[in-house]
């Protein structure tokens, strides 16, 4: 499998790739990873004539806590993610999902970024950052904008990002007292896209009693989806096995499946039940301290 | 056609070369430098036969343009047996059988040597879960996990 | 065997020695067929058909042709003027090499471009034009074979509907008045879907014209070089093409299990194009040509009963198969059997009546049908039986250990006689059983389940007992397009005692390089490091029908030793000359001869092979030379008892396989560490379509997924470590008292894994699940049981 031709661009700055992204125009595509988008050229189901390689600019691959955020550089691999042991102790949510990326090799080249603006609802990643709340930064002509992750995916491949902006990085509120999160993925063998996947955030107040909650669904409609009847219906009760079964029920229904090689979606939507209770539960024993 | 120069350490020898800009890392290690021990697999980044190790780390050489290792560097099989002095890894995967028709091995190899890079002292599964993208048709991997863990302990 | 014959030295039978091809794997020094480079050589890329049954209308190649870098675009047009656009099947078929008017598959070879490089090559590939237009498809067997159905082979005369052949073996009447009479009958439609050996290497081939010597040489993914050749001389010899100037060369081969052994269009069409450009060709295959258009395994839609007494005496089967073989017989089958050694369908057990029947079919979908690691369709026969086995087990309310071990065929009654025709060498299925469930401590087993059951856990335990066929074959009985499948070995040992063996079979990672050179060491006492083993070259390798079906120890091995003894025969004659003795005063062991009652007085092997080039006995010839074609006498029947334990994930249907304990029986060992290599590797193919392979398509005939995003290979986190134990019962007939093992795990192995699967859910009332067991059909069987 031979991609086509094209021009292959490495600019050292974000300002020197948007200002490229911006005269090329439609042609261009932004290579990160490359673990999805050279494998779509050498199948020929991408033939961008102009290749603007992000890699080589500085600074954009770093994992730090600063004012309330934890701020992930769009460059940052997985493999990065998955080690990290701020990442592991006090956000296993995020390496719950960078873990379960792909194979070894692959999360060696993929990054936080490329998974999030190629804006696929089979990648882990987003249902993730619909939980945790993140928002992401996106740099273009004029600057860096914020934009919530909740106004982020707009449909299959498709996010808010402008055609001439980078998605430079990923903003996560640090967890407030008494959160926790868990990632679960069905999949059909390790590294596969997901069946299902569900990522769950609770928080405890002093009695026990949920908080706040928030869950996103992975691969089973257009977008990541959040399932917000269930959050609510978890919202000021207690975490109990009842309610953590109806949240299930409920994160089902706002599931939007199709049948495919992955399942039926009467399956689909099942094990969106059942790996919501699964998340769920993970995250509670996580908030209350535990692993 | 958009050419261009690179020029790339490969197993400690820089290689410099006028290439295609679309050409894949695999297919210059291949076949510009004729070192054919990095083997093509699947095409699509699932079996990892074309595994080699880019600035420390291990990638799959057919998901990386050729361009975007200008100026780094690569080791490839060819590039672990040192002054005639077999890895401890390949050595493994001879004692323990840990390979039959050989097309997987060098991957399975260079990914093993990224794991132990890692972790000195990898149990049975981290083993399994640091080869998962590498595919292997003929040995069912139980032979594999142990010349990993032949390689661990003689190291 | 028990005993050691050879020291670690010599290394004979016996002995775990350390593979010979080893070293240059490890160093990245193999060389494969994408490794071979010839001066001027040109890239070959294949343009497919996007539909599974259309016309084609027309092929407009200029723009490819403009395209920089490409040399040459070749389609049906250019080899129909040298009538090269069709060719046989090792089934005596007809397939096309490149269309004139019709796309029979999906991904059908419709033109070939030859560029300078392998990018330009696929540019030209995109670039060249072809207006389609489609035609009706049939993909459903069933539905090939109704009435009314669009007639696919209207090119073969005589070709009426869509039946291929009908075969069947055994007595109908008796064994309906059997089923008839029978106090207990079950029955299931059992499905074994399409699947894909998928070898790491995909297949390819550089061909190389010689036009002023009239030489061809091809170095291509072969598992059966001289069948190649010959077949190439066949097709080929009217546009000049001799035999004797054909070489084929097998180098390494990165997997072959049996998708490597028949003829693709590719390779032709690359021989074509050297011809016609006067410059090397190659042609490698990508993922998704290997998936779509390459020869498949399986594809079987079963129906299938089994009747018993009372008291738990299995009495008779009765199978009826729809094989479903795609667009043309490809399947690689000895001639006389076009459903392969699927009679061996009766097993491991008594049976006294049984009757099976296969109507092969014709859709639109790529050919194959036992490319798969299976022994010619012994996998599919396998699966009916053991699975039949449970399900009777289960109404019967006995355990499937118990009813096997009640109708085993005993060990004193081999040779036996088959109901359908086989006549098995030796076995001792209880032995193997019994070991088994020793091993991995099924009473215990047994009461865990009790207990999780208990709990609402769902555990498993699947039992196989499979019985192979392998090792054609018989002269009598067993050819490819006539060829005889006999096999071959030539030795040469050379003055200072060192030995060169050359095989009719080839290694594809089997270890031939290693183990042959042991079959040697065995009988000779030469050390096997002094054994040097060539192969798959048809300039010097002596004529075999190559490597699959696990014939390579049982047939050439066999030559091996044979050879051997001829050797040995003349070694012993110069050894009385060397001691002035008799012949007959001498005694051998393996490495040298000594006088009898003197025992100081020694003649060893090197010695003997120094004096049969330097001072042979006079009316002797010289030299130490000997060639082997040896028509095996019977097949052999490996054996062998699986026990898998599964834990069932009630909420998501996941299955996970905990332990899986093989316990095998291929007669003597030759290197107990391949033997065991082999198994583990058979059985992680045995369990990869249990759970997780399948090659299916739409209505369209679009297949679903051409890479393996799609096609689920096992990694090495899905497999288990798998447990295995061995008893040993000799073949009788064969040389080395040995049977073959490459294949023996991966057809035992399925039904293991789904009687143990549906063991965990058979309290639910759960019978059957069809493979590949996906968490899916586990959850709707558990949601179906309303529990």
């Amino acid at each position: 499998m031979i991609p086509g031709s094209f021009d292959y661009h490495s600019p050292s700055t974000v300002e020197e790739a948007v200002a490229l992204l911006t005269s090329l125009g439609e042609d261009a595509k932004v290579l990160s990873g490359g673990q999805s988008l050279i494998p779509m050229m050498k199948l020929r189901l991408a033939e961008p004539a102009q290749l603007i390689d992000i890699n080589g600019i500085a600074g954009l691959e770093y994992i730090r806590e600063a004012d309330g955020y934890l701020t992930i550089g769009a460059l940052t691999r997985e493999a990065d993610l998955d080690k990290s042991e701020l990442i592991q102790q006090k956000y296993p949510i995020l390496h719950d999902t960078a873990h379960v990326i792909a194979d070894p090799l692959v999360r060696n080249r993929a990054t936080i970024g490329g998974n999030l603006a190629h804006g696929d609802p089979a990648n882990d990643h987003p249902a993730t950052m619909l939980a945790v709340r993140a928002e992401v930064v996106a740099t273009g002509p004029n600057g860096a904008r914020n934009i919530a992750i909740d106004d982020f995916f707009l449909g299959p491949l498709t996010t808010a990002l402008a055609p001439n902006e980078i998605l430079t990085e990923v903003r996560i509120p640090v967890p407030a007292q008494g959160s926790g999160g868990a990632y679960v993925k069905l999949e059909r063998k390790v590294g596969d896209f997901a069946i299902a996947g569900v990522a769950a955030v609770v928080t405890l107040d002093g009695n026990g009693n949920c908080s706040a909650a928030s869950i996103g669904l992975t691969n089973v409609g257009p977008t990541p989806i959040r399932a917000g009847a269930a959050e609510e219906a978890l919202t000021g009760n207690a975490l109990s096995t009842d309610a953590i079964a109806e949240a299930g029920r409920l994160a089902g229904e706002a599931s939007q499946p199709t049948s495919d090689h992955r399942g039926s979606a009467e399956y689909k939507r099942a094990m969106v039940q059942e790996l919501t209770i699964r998340a769920l539960t993970k995250a509670k024993v996580r908030a209350e301290g535990g692993q | 056609m958009a050419q261009q120069n690179i020029t790339i350490k490969v197993n400690g020898t820089d290689q410099a070369a006028e290439i295609e800009q679309r050409l894949l890392l695999v297919h210059f290690i291949r076949e510009n430098l004729a070192l054919t021990g990095t083997h093509i697999g699947c095409d699509t980044t699932h079996c990892g036969a074309c595994t080699l190790i880019l600035d420390g780390k291990a990638v799959k050489s057919c998901t990386v343009f050729a361009v975007q290792a200008d100026g780094k560097e690569v080791l490839t099989i060819e590039g672990m047996t040192t002054n005639g002095e077999l890895h401890p890894l390949q050595e493994g995967f001879m004692e323990e059988h840990g390979l039959q028709c050989g097309f997987c091995t060098p991957g399975m190899i260079m990914s093993s040597y990224a794991l132990l890079q890692e972790n000195k002292n990898p149990t049975e599964a981290e083993i399994r879960w640091g080869i998962s993208g590498n595919l292997c048709r003929c040995t069912g991997y139980v032979n594999i996990v142990k010349a990993v863990q032949y390689a661990a302990q003689k190291a | 065997m028990t005993e050691l014959r050879t020291s670690a030295e010599i290394g004979g039978m016996g002995h775990s020695v350390k593979r010979k091809e080893d070293p240059r794997f490890i160093r990245g020094r193999g060389n494969y067929v994408d490794d071979v480079v010839r001066p001027g050589m040109l890239y070959m890329a294949i343009v497919r058909s996007p539909f599974a049954h259309a016309k084609i209308k027309s092929i407009n190649t200029e723009k490819a042709l403009a395209h920089p870098g490409v040399a040459a675009v070749i389609t049906g047009a250019t080899l129909k003027e040298y009538n090269l656009h069709w060719m046989p099947t090792l089934m005596s078929d007809t397939q096309m090499v490149l269309p004139t008017d019709e796309v029979m598959y999906q991904a059908q070879e419709v033109a070939a471009v030859i560029a300078t490089d392998r990018y330009s090559a696929a540019d030209g590939v995109a670039l060249v034009e072809v207006d389609y237009e489609p035609l009706e498809v049939v993909i459903d067997p069933f539905k090939a074979l109704e009435p009314g159905a669009p007639l696919l082979r209207h090119d073969k005369e005589g070709q009426k509907d869509n039946l291929i052949f009908h075969w069947e073996a055994g007595d109908k009447a008796a064994t309906e008045q059997a089923f008839r009479d029978a106090d207990f009958t079950v029955k299931q439609d059992i499905y074994i879907p399409r699947i894909h050996v998928a070898s790491i290497e995909t297949c390819g081939i550089v061909a190389e014209f010689d036009a002023v010597e009239g030489q061809l040489t091809c170095w291509m993914t072969s598992q059966a070089p001289h069948a190649h050749r010959t077949v190439f001389a066949l097709v080929a010899g009217h546009v000049g093409l001799s035999e004797e100037k054909i070489r084929i060369i097998s180098p390494d081969i990165g997997g072959g299990f049996g998708g490597k052994v028949p003829i693709y269009p590719g390779y032709v069409i690359a021989i074509a194009a050297t011809v016609v450009t006067g410059s090397p060709i190659k042609w490698i295959e990508d993922r998704r040509e290997n998936l779509q258009a390459d020869s498949f395994g399986r594809d079987y839609h079963m129906t299938a009963e089994l009747a018993a007494s009372k008291d738990g005496t299995l009495q008779a089967l009765r199978i009826k198969t729809i094989a479903d073989h795609g667009y043309t017989d490809a399947a690689c089958n000895p001639s006389k059997w076009p459903a392969g050694m699927f009679s061996i369908a009766t097993g491991s057990y008594d049976l006294k009546h049984a009757f099976c029947e296969v109507d092969g079919v014709y859709t639109n979908k790529p050919p194959g049908g036992i490319a798969y690691r299976c022994s010619f369709r012994v996998t599919e026969a396998v699966h009916a039986i053991e699975r039949l086995v449970d399900i009777m087990a289960d109404d019967l309310g006995m355990d499937p250990a118990e009813l096997r071990l009640k109708n085993f065929i005993p060990p004193e009654a081999f040779p036996f006689k088959s109901v359908l025709g086989w006549e098995y060498d030796s076995g001792n299925y209880a032995g193997a059983l019994k070991l088994a469930m020793e091993k991995i401590g099924y009473q215990d087993l047994l009461k865990e389940q009790k207990e999780k059951r208990e709990k609402g856990e769902l555990m498993g335990i699947g039992i196989c007992s499979f019985t192979e066929v392998v090792g054609a074959g018989p002269s009598k009985d067993f050819d490819i397009l006539g060829l005889k499948m006999f096999d071959s070995a030539e030795i040469r040992v050379h003055p200072t005692g060192k030995a060169l063996v050359r095989i009719g079979v080839q290694t594809q990672g089997q270890g031939h390089e290693t183990t042959f050179a042991q079959i040697v060491a065995e009988e000779l006492g030469i050390p096997v490091d002094h054994i040097k083993v060539e192969h798959g070259d048809t300039d010097t390798a002596p004529y075999g029908l190559g490597t699959y079906a696990s014939r390579s120890t049982p047939v050439a091995g066999a030559a091996t030793a044979m050879a051997s003894r001829k050797i040995l025969d003349k070694a012993r004659k110069i050894a009385a000359h060397l001691l002035e003795v008799s012949a007959d005063d001498l005694e051998w062991e393996p490495g040298k001869f000594t006088v009898k009652g003197v025992p100081d007085k020694v003649s060893t092997i090197q010695e003997i092979a120094f004096a049969a080039y330097t001072n042979h006995p006079q009316g002797l010839e010289a030299g130490l030379e000997a060639i082997s074609y040896y028509d095996p006498p019977n097949l052999t029947f490996p054996f062998g008892s699986y026990i898998c334990v599964v834990d069932v994930d009630r909420g998501t249907g996941e299955v996970k396989i905990r332990r899986f304990m093989a316990v095998d029986d291929c007669g003597n060992i030759i290197n107990p560490m391949i033997v065991e290599g082999q198994i583990h590797g058979g059985l992680t193919m045995g369990m990869a379509p249990a759970l997780m392979e399948e090659i299916s398509y739409d209505e369209e005939g679009n297949m679903r997924g051409g890479s393996f995003m799609e096609y689920l290979m096992p990694t090495a986190m899905e497999t288990p470590s798998w447990e295995t134990g061995k008893t040993t019962t000799p073949s009788p007939h064969h040389p080395l008292g040995a049977k073959g093992v490459g294949e023996s795990a991966t057809v035992g192995a399925p039904a293991a894994i789904v009687n143990a699967v549906v063991d965990a859910l058979s309290h639910l009332g759960v019978r059957h699940l069809e493979i590949p067991i996906t968490p899916e059909k586990v959850w709707r069987a558990i949601q179906e049981s309303g529990n």
